[in-house]
């Protein structure tokens, strides 16, 4: 909604504005205080104390270094897979209008538009039926498959903003398809790539419901952090665990943010 | 003489749509080419397939008698400017000219000197390490012009060009483009919807309607001897005459044609001629609007500003020199 | 002429092939771009296709097996036997309390995300426009376990809610609310309105979106036309604002409502014992190891989603995502 006048909003509406946003934001902040409580055993309010401690506590625990392992290499596989499939299912789409183009649209959206649960079964039972093992390989590939839409929305969005007759253009100034590539089309999507990449990373990293169906023996950092919710065993090391994810995700969401602000506005509407 | 494009039957239908439907054409080397129609009448698509954006669904394309049968855009010696100019938005005004000579391997020392020498040629030296989002729309026509000359086409296409410029700029571009033309000599096909501009700079022109070329001639056969009442609708503002009308001062029950300027009007007492009445006049400047209605026949006429009139509502009398009627062989 | 035959020469108008196989193949395409279409569709239809709709179609073949009561094992045989049993009372139930909870969620953060969205809309400008983005983009792409846990701190007994109510000696409120039934419970962090906070809280993000999307659309002077014209601001929002972001919160509320009926965490970490959907297919595929349920269980949210989507659709909500 544009208007040139630069009207000022009405107090009560500045006041709903505000509570709501404050509301998204408390519950965070107060991971970061509790990161540093003296208190062990209960989640008191306020904290009796402050302390760095549990840091170094956190540091020296190798369980939770695996599992941020597993959750990288996880999101790192998966988030390179998903940028293929993604850039391809979004070029095919944007360059030519075809039978059955919205079907495939629809099915790249349905992995996050159906319940994360519905997934994570399925996913499941088809390994169970088809007798593949759960392993590192069965995560990554339940993944994969819902991290492909984050990189299909960006690439999409810039698609459309970048005129089809630059294509044509380089074409006609004498570059073959692959030049036209490299020197015209990877220039103008590449931040909007980065961009779907880094929300991808950020979406497998944090990525729980699926996880629980498709891993095995392995943790992944949200399935020890679920681990330690349902069965407490230290909680000060999960409040530490808690603000090291939040900061983890932060950067390239900032990042995702800062390389597609010029019109995309889309980075987000993904998840 | 090899002409510089040539058309044999080609067709482009997408689906059901003749988009370009059986079109002969033949452009010849170094003419100032414009192929003119309203929307849809398939002139871009014919551009889009010299370029070869666009392939036949049926016919032959040669370009300089050179087959252009699944030739890819990238091998045809054509270049392109874009009706939006299509820069690349990523690399600054020298790496866009330069980006034909890049491609094809030209080194970084000598394709620089050639991409500064075009946008000497189109008057914008030293305008190189902008961007393309900070030139005015002029500009980056300009450096569109550059970036296609560059290559040293055999045949510039231009895509409406002058579509997106107000109408002081639209004027200095057409004269900068025909003398650029005259310069370099060569082949330019222009496409446009506006009559004024192909009339004013091309050396010939083609009418498009419905995928199919109505006529082809001068500006001035395209003017005054129109083939068909489409062309005299589309092209000028003469006065179409139905044959009945024709038949009385002509002898042939055909459709005609008659330019508003040949049309003189006298006062009823004065002679005979078309009687008629004065339905309302419009100064347009030099020249004052008359229209007229010559027994139910609607007619327009242009007499210089300042000759005296008639009041509207008034009978007067119409005369006009007798080869200025001229009659349409193209309409049944 | 012989001149004019060299220079020909020189400066050809169809230029020879060059780039060697990458050439060849690059004229290919253009020759045939449905070839190229294909290879680009291929992998990720392949993928998408096999792998996700491959495992919803097993899922579904599941929801059609049944289990054998004594040997626990499961019987692959076709029978709706299983479907029959979600129409028990107890079954039943878990459908209807996901279903309004997720209703209830739907309604709540469309109230509380329509000021939200209605200020990032028209009146962040600049700065204040991309502080208001950004103040959405980070709570909706932050861990969702650590969102979750966030809560466990704050509504648990002796956590910054409490302490809250206390300090504003209004702790009787919380009690008196904990002791109403259904919605009560031994502590916020145990009740299905502690479940409900969370629910809002951690979808919030998924309706500000869509709903702010919709709302730029919609030029600022309609509204000021309505209040010139002399409607009041209840009037203007009733005709005019809200019909015009109805498509944002019908998109808004796809994510709501789906993300509601699929989850499993919330509810466990946060809520009573009674069940929910996610809750009770997690259960039966695990220690019951009654996958045939599960699938079934499953198939409900899948159908209601498609409903959902269906008059969503016909509302054009798809184009505020």
């Amino acid at each position: 909604m544009r208007s040139d006048r630069s009207a000022s909003a009405p107090l009560g509406l500045k006041i709903a504005a505000a509570a709501g946003l404050l509301f998204l934001h408390v519950p965070l902040l107060l991971i970061f205080v509790y990161a540093f409580t003296t208190e062990e055993k209960s989640y008191q309010w306020p904290p009796p104390g402050l302390t760095v401690k549990w840091l170094a506590v956190t540091w020296a625990r190798p369980d939770v270094w695996q599992a941020l392992t597993l959750s990288v290499q996880v999101a790192a596989i998966s988030t390179a897979i998903a940028l293929l499939l993604g850039t391809l299912c979004a070029a095919a789409i944007s360059g030519t209008r075809f039978f059955g183009r919205e079907v495939i649209s629809l099915l790249v959206i349905l992995p996050i538009a159906l319940p994360g649960i519905i997934t994570g079964i399925a996913l499941r039972s088809a390994f169970s039926l088809a007798e593949i093992p759960f392993s590192f390989w069965t995560i990554v590939l339940g993944h994969a498959t819902f991290c492909v839409v984050v990189v299909y929305n960006n690439a999409v969005a810039r698609f459309r903003r970048t005129s089809g007759s630059l294509v044509e253009a380089s074409m006609d100034l004498g570059a073959n398809g692959f030049q036209t590539f490299r020197y015209v089309i990877l220039p103008n999507i590449g931040t909007a790539l980065l961009a779907g990449g880094m929300l991808a990373f950020a979406l497998s990293f944090d990525e729980v419901i699926v996880t629980t169906f498709t891993a095995g023996q392995q943790q992944t950092l949200p399935i020890w952090m679920l681990e330690e919710l349902v069965r407490p065993r230290q909680r000060p090391v999960t409040n530490v665990v808690a603000m090291v994810v939040v900061l983890v995700t932060l950067l390239p969401i900032l990042a995702a943010y800062y390389l597609t602000r010029d019109g995309d506005q889309v980075a987000g509407a993904g998840k | 003489m090899t002409p510089a494009v040539s058309f044999q039957k080609v067709s482009r239908h997408f689906g059901a749509v003749r988009a370009v439907d059986a079109v002969d054409l033949e452009i010849r080397p170094g003419e100032f080419f414009a192929m003119l129609g309203p929307s849809g009448s398939g002139k871009t698509t014919c551009l889009r397939l010299i370029a070869g954006f666009e392939q036949p669904t049926a016919g032959h394309i040669e370009i300089f008698g050179e087959s252009a049968d699944g030739v890819p855009p990238y091998r045809r010696n054509v270049n392109t400017v874009f009706q939006d100019y299509a820069l690349f938005p990523h690399l600054n005004v020298i790496d866009n000219v330069a980006y034909g000579l890049m491609v094809k391997g030209v080194g970084k020392a000598e394709r620089r000197r050639a991409a500064e020498e075009a946008l000497k040629l189109v008057q914008l030296p030293g305008y190189g390490a902008r961007r393309p989002g900070q030139l005015s729309g002029g500009q980056r026509q300009r450096v569109a012009l550059a970036r296609a000359l560059v290559n040293k086409p055999k045949v510039l296409l231009l895509d409406e060009p002058l579509g997106a410029l107000d109408l002081k700029l639209r004027e200095n571009m057409q004269e900068e483009l025909k003398s650029l033309q005259k310069a370099l000599g060569i082949t330019f096909v222009f496409v446009t919807h506006d009559q004024g501009e192909a009339l004013s700079m091309a050396d010939r022109v083609a009418v498009f309607n419905d995928g199919r070329i109505m006529q082809i001639g001068t500006p001035e056969e395209i003017y005054q001897r129109p083939a068909s009442r489409f062309v005299a609708d589309f092209v000028g503002s003469s006065n179409v005459l139905p044959p009945d009308f024709v038949l009385r001062y002509s002898g042939q029950r055909r459709w005609g044609s008659l330019r508003p300027e040949a049309i003189r009007i006298q006062r009823a007492a004065v002679g005979d001629g078309v009687p008629a009445t004065i339905v309302s006049t419009s100064y347009l400047g030099a020249t004052t609007r008359v229209a007229l209605d010559a027994g139910g026949q609607r007619l327009n006429a242009i007499v210089p500003a300042g000759s005296p009139l008639p009041e509207a509502g008034e009978a007067v009398v119409l005369t006009f020199n007798r080869e200025h009627l001229h009659v349409m062989e193209g309409e049944a | 002429m012989t001149d004019a035959a060299l220079l020909d020469r020189k400066n050809p108008a169809i230029l020879p092939a060059r780039g060697g196989m990458l050439g060849a193949l690059s004229d290919t395409f253009w020759r045939r771009p449905k070839l190229l279409l294909f290879l680009m569709l291929t992998p990720p239809v392949l993928w998408l296709g096999i792998i996700y709709l491959g495992s919803l179609f097993a899922l579904l073949l599941q929801s059609f097996f049944s289990i054998d009561e004594f040997s626990g094992l499961i019987n692959r045989e076709f029978t709706l036997k299983t479907y029959g049993e979600l129409l028990r009372p107890a079954n039943l139930d878990i459908i209807m309390r996901t279903v309004t909870m997720a209703a209830l969620v739907t309604l709540a953060s469309a109230i509380v995300a329509f000021p939200i969205a209605y200020f990032a809309a028209r009146y962040a400008r600049g700065r204040w426009k991309a502080l208001f983005y950004l103040g959405i983009m980070l709570p909706l792409w932050s861990s969702y376990l650590v969102k979750v846990y966030a809560w466990k701190l704050i509504l648990a007994k002796e956590g910054i809610l409490s302490w809250l109510f206390a300090k504003l000696h209004m702790l009787w409120l919380v009690e008196a609310w904990l002791a109403v039934p259904i919605v009560g419970g031994n502590s916020l962090s145990v009740s299905a309105t502690g479940t409900f906070i969370v629910f809002v809280y951690v979808w919030l993000p998924f309706m500000i979106l869509p709903i702010q999307a919709a709302l730029e659309r919609v030029p600022g002077n309609l509204v000021e036309a309505s209040s010139d014209l002399g409607a009041s601001p209840g009037q203007t929002f009733r005709n005019v604002l809200f019909p015009l972001a109805l498509p944002g919160i019908v998109a808004g509320s796809i994510f709501t409502f789906s993300l509601t009926l699929g989850d499993y965490i919330i509810p466990q970490i946060i809520g009573t014992s009674r069940l929910f959907i996610g809750q009770a297919v997690y259960a039966h595929q695990g220690t019951a190891g009654n996958i045939p349920l599960a699938a079934a269980f499953t198939v409900v949210p899948i159908v209601i989603m498609g409903l959902y989507l269906w008059a969503a659709k016909r509302m054009g909500a798809f184009d505020a995502l």
